[in-house]
């Protein structure tokens, strides 16, 4: 069962009528002692980075979900709720998130090195490019997904970064560390590409709570 | 870098899509979740419905619509036509849309934009302008009310003010070109496009799938739109996608 966490930043709707799709069970919930019943969390998340994290600290959810991630228990971070996993963003002000993975967040700059403007939002269909294999992104094509967002992560640790797309800087797509994941793009969005890329986290989910009846 | 959005627009009224579509493949041919599928299976990269319901219950109607379009769609979708208010956008956003499209509501009271940008974030605001060139103002006017009605407001300027104010993206309609499927308006889609920050769709005047070459790489859309095209199958959504690739145009 996977659990959605509701912290009233999310667009709780579309990313359960896609597992709903997809036929696996979820429920949506903002309190602890229910999502701690789930076998897998998504952190959606449409907003500022900054009103997302006070929510979260007031309902105590941060300290929910880091000891979440410390159990090993998989938990995926769509668009601002991947963000929400990281180190810190400059987004209104300096905020620290979750610290579950390192790096920063940032605006897009809005200009190349050589001047030239671009479009701030990163809105649209971009191709992605896989930097190592994943469970997360078996039998996914390398193709187009959507984003929406102005900031991006910047500084993270390499070898947590399993897919990119270009957008002036390398724009951190898919990342995942253990049981700690994340996509930029909203896979609910996404087609088919985004489509498979949630069955695979859902199935992990599964694995997971075969493993907890195992043990 | 980002691929070119190909948009089909489907004209929903009292529940129904109108304008007499064509399609040999659908047991309802006016049914708008049927057709939202059958698009995104061409290759759609988004859809925009446009409620022109005259009834209280034809809009009602559309909050339901939206709903079983989100249950099978898993492209974005953008729903415009008569949101005059938050509790509008609210509405359509929670019956599952990812975009209200804003017209003459936004013009009569511009704030409505900024509500709604402070409310869901810019990302799901759409400011839509039709667009008509005027000799004596020597560039492009501002209608409203589906068209009927001219305003003081000349485009570029209020696409600037829309974006100030916190629209995410502009859906820009040339009424001189709407119709006449002699190719978009590029002067005015580029006019647009240099002056504000946010991404900018082309709308009115698709004639073929030639048409969608020149207001990519000439007048630098993001997105182009269309609806009579599509629907009567004079080309289709992977038609138009397959030449822009030739073309090497990036698209999805």
């Amino acid at each position: 069962m996977i659990g959605i966490v509701d912290y009233g930043m999310g667009n709780l709707h579309s990313v359960s009528k896609a597992l709903e799709r997809l036929n696996y069970d979820y429920f949506i919930s903002e309190k602890q002692d229910e999502l701690a019943k789930a076998d897998g969390l998504i952190l959606p998340g449409v907003g500022s980075f900054k009103d997302a994290m006070e929510i979260l600290r007031k309902e105590n959810l941060d300290k929910f979900l880091t000891n979440w991630a410390s159990l090993g228990k998989p938990i995926l971070g769509i668009c601002l709720g991947m963000q929400l996993l990281f180190d810190k963003s400059e987004e209104n002000g300096e905020t620290t998130g979750l610290s579950l993975l390192k790096g920063k967040v940032r605006r897009f700059k809005g200009v190349t090195e050589t001047g030239e403007r671009y479009k701030v939002p990163h809105m649209g269909w971009n191709r992605l490019q896989f930097h190592q294999e994943h469970s997360l992104l078996d039998q996914v094509e390398e193709g187009h997904v959507y984003f929406v967002h102005s900031y991006v992560v910047q500084e993270m640790d390499k070898a947590e970064l399993l897919a990119s797309c270009d957008y002036d800087v390398i724009v951190p797509a898919v990342v995942g560390k253990n049981n700690v994941l994340g996509t930029q793009f909203h896979p609910e969005k996404s087609s088919s590409v985004g489509m498979k890329l949630l069955e695979n986290f859902a199935s992990m989910v599964t694995k997971e709570k075969e493993a907890k009846i195992h043990e | 870098m980002l691929a070119k959005r190909i948009i089909p627009c489907l004209d929903v009224k009292e529940g129904r899509v109108v304008k007499g579509i064509q399609f040999v493949n659908l047991r309802d041919a006016g049914d708008p979740v049927e057709l939202a599928a059958f698009y995104d299976q061409q290759g759609a990269d988004e859809l925009v419905f446009l409620d022109i319901s005259a009834s209280h219950e034809g809009r009602e109607t559309m909050v339901d619509v939206v709903e079983q379009v989100a249950g099978q769609l898993a492209i974005p979708f953008t729903v415009g036509g008569g949101i005059n208010s938050l509790a509008d956008m609210k509405r359509i956003l929670r019956a599952g849309a990812d975009k209200v499209s804003l017209n003459t509501a936004a013009v009569l009271r511009p704030e409505l934009i900024t509500e709604g940008a402070d409310f869901f974030g810019s990302q799901c605001i759409v400011v839509a302008i039709d667009a008509k060139y005027d000799e004596a103002l020597r560039s492009w006017r501002v209608f409203t009310h589906g068209g009927r009605k001219p305003t003081e407001w000349e485009v570029i300027a209020w696409a600037k003010e829309a974006v100030k104010r916190g629209a995410g993206e502009i859906l820009l309609t040339s009424m001189d070109q709407d119709g006449e499927k002699k190719g978009f308006d590029l002067p005015l889609t580029k006019a647009v496009g240099e002056a504000v920050t946010v991404p900018v769709i082309a709308s009115g005047g698709a004639g073929s799938k030639e048409d969608f070459d020149p207001v990519f790489k000439e007048a630098k859309a993001d997105a182009a739109l269309a609806a009579s095209i599509f629907h009567y199958k004079e080309t289709s959504v992977a038609e138009v996608k397959s030449f822009l690739k030739q073309k090497g145009v990036e698209v999805r």
